[in-house]
């Protein structure tokens, strides 16, 4: 379980984000919902450790992220995967050496047990045929179920996903959005997606969080969301002309 | 002043955290040929040419019936040994050497890549700068070596082939007055060069953000700012070491 505690963060003076907290289970699809420049980011690099926050504190099953010594800020940054916005593939390496990546950086398995690990996560994502690829020879979409590999390489606890659907086809995004409910599920992982994409909420969406502003002003489950009295939150989901008729 | 103690900083970063020895021998290597040996062939060109041309300019110059012509080759050789091999190789490496680096860690800054090595809790800047820092300031003084032959012997071939100088005369004139010291000092400028060069465009390369046109200012940056350092080591390097 991941809980987060009154986080705040503020840039050149302008508070990106007041005070979230919330907590996200094990084995469940959590989501991060809200419009561009709400903070979904900030908030993301906050729990992952790229950006500190100001104020509050990211326990990850109890431990302290930032308050900890730095074994064990370790020990938690190895059972973290992420998936980034562009999949952030090392470009000068093969599909399989990216996945094999942090194997090779973080642990002493040997090749052979780096092989079929890697195999696995790469037919896991369906890419096997892809494996001695560059990642300028392969799609949007394959990019990010590379991504989605390295980030389940190393059998993670957390996963956090920065926009997986950004940039790909509806049926793509279908797709990525059933591999990683069906790996959270799977594996028991706390998974966190940050998304402004519709479908994902509605599909996976096992506890959703909307920001506004740097607020955090609504949660639960995507049965209720539509059933919403918060007008930005009304205002985001329906932002759709043909959404917004079907709802009149 | 921020941006120096922001550059130090960053310095320290490369000694932190590292990661196995096998990852670094394995990353210098890389960081060896990508830096060291794609750059033979343009350091090749340079060097010839610049030899064969101070070799006709010099003997342009030198038209006294008292100086011996031989006088010729002992100015090409210091030329190229205390100044053209060191300083002017350097200088088209940081054009070729930062630009690259400064261009190749800001892509991958902004594409996410780097956060993506510092989430899995690698030392970033050590594993990608640390092995370009210490590639360049090995491969640069051997470049340089082979650049200074190359000069002289652009400025032998120049010269015995356009006929002012006799090849016998060229041959005495790169003996004669020889000082073995001089070699040293073509040896210490590129290992300071290559590590204010490969420093410098890592700097600038690491901490750009924004998107392909910041890639670009860095890049520009990181050449402009290799050129100037190399300039200011060079004249303090001639003062302490001369």
């Amino acid at each position: 379980m991941i809980e987060i505690n009154n986080i705040s963060k503020a840039f050149n003076g302008k508070e990106v984000l007041k005070g979230i907290s919330a907590q996200f289970q094990k084995g469940e699809t959590n989501l991060i919902i809200g419009g561009s420049g709400t903070g979904k980011s900030v908030l993301l690099k906050c729990m992952i450790g790229l950006v500190k926050p100001d104020q509050g504190n990211v326990l990850y099953n109890g431990r302290d992220f930032y308050n900890c010594d730095k074994e064990t800020q370790q020990s938690i940054r190895r059972e973290m995967g992420v998936l980034f916005q562009g999949g952030a593939l090392f470009d000068s390496k093969t599909v399989e050496e990216n996945v094999r990546f942090p194997l090779d950086m973080l642990t002493s398995q040997s090749p052979e047990e780096k092989r079929e690990r890697v195999a696995f996560c790469l037919q896991r994502v369906g890419l096997e045929q892809a494996a001695k690829r560059m990642p300028s020879e392969i799609s949007g979409g394959m990019k990010k179920r590379v991504g989605i590999a390295r980030a389940i390489v190393m059998n993670p606890a957390y996963l956090f996903c920065d926009e997986p659907n950004s940039g790909l086809d509806p049926l793509t995004s279908v797709k990525i959005d059933e591999l990683i409910k069906e790996i959270t599920e799977e594996y028991q992982i706390t998974t966190i997606i940050i998304t402004h994409d519709m479908n994902s909420v509605m599909e996976i969406g096992q506890n959703i969080m909307f920001l506004y502003q740097g607020d955090k002003l609504w949660e639960g489950v995507n049965t209720e969301i539509t059933k919403t009295t918060v007008p930005e939150l009304k205002e985001f989901l329906f932002s759709n002309k043909l959404l917004r008729e079907m709802q009149e | 002043m921020s941006v120096i103690g922001k550059y130090f900083i960053f310095l320290g970063t490369l000694f932190g955290k590292g990661e196995k020895l096998s990852v670094y021998w394995r990353r210098l290597m890389e960081e060896c040929v990508g830096i060291g040996v794609s750059s033979i062939f343009i350091v090749a060109i340079v060097s010839t040419f610049i030899g064969a041309v101070s070799c006709i300019q010099t003997a342009y110059n030198l038209v006294s019936p008292i100086i011996p012509i031989s006088t010729v080759a002992l100015i090409v050789r210091d030329m190229e040994i205390l100044e053209l091999a060191p300083t002017i190789t350097c200088i088209v490496l940081a054009g070729k050497v930062g630009s690259n680096i400064a261009s190749e860690l800001g892509t991958m800054r902004i594409t996410e890549q780097i956060d993506a090595l510092e989430v899995m809790g690698i030392n970033s800047s050590s594993y990608l700068v640390l092995p370009k820092v210490v590639a360049a300031m090995l491969t640069f003084p051997m470049l340089v070596i082979f650049s200074a032959f190359l000069g002289i012997l652009g400025g032998y071939l120049a010269g015995t082939l356009t006929g002012v100088i006799t090849e016998r005369d060229y041959l005495y004139g790169i003996r004669d007055s020889f000082v073995p010291y001089n070699i040293f000092f073509m040896c210490v400028k590129p290992f300071v060069f290559g590590f204010l060069i490969a420093s410098i465009s890592s700097f600038k390369g690491f901490f750009t953000s924004g998107g392909a046109l910041e890639v670009g200012k860095a890049s520009t940056q990181a050449v402009t700012n290799s050129c100037i350092s190399i300039l200011v080591a060079d004249y303090l390097l001639a003062q302490l070491l001369l």
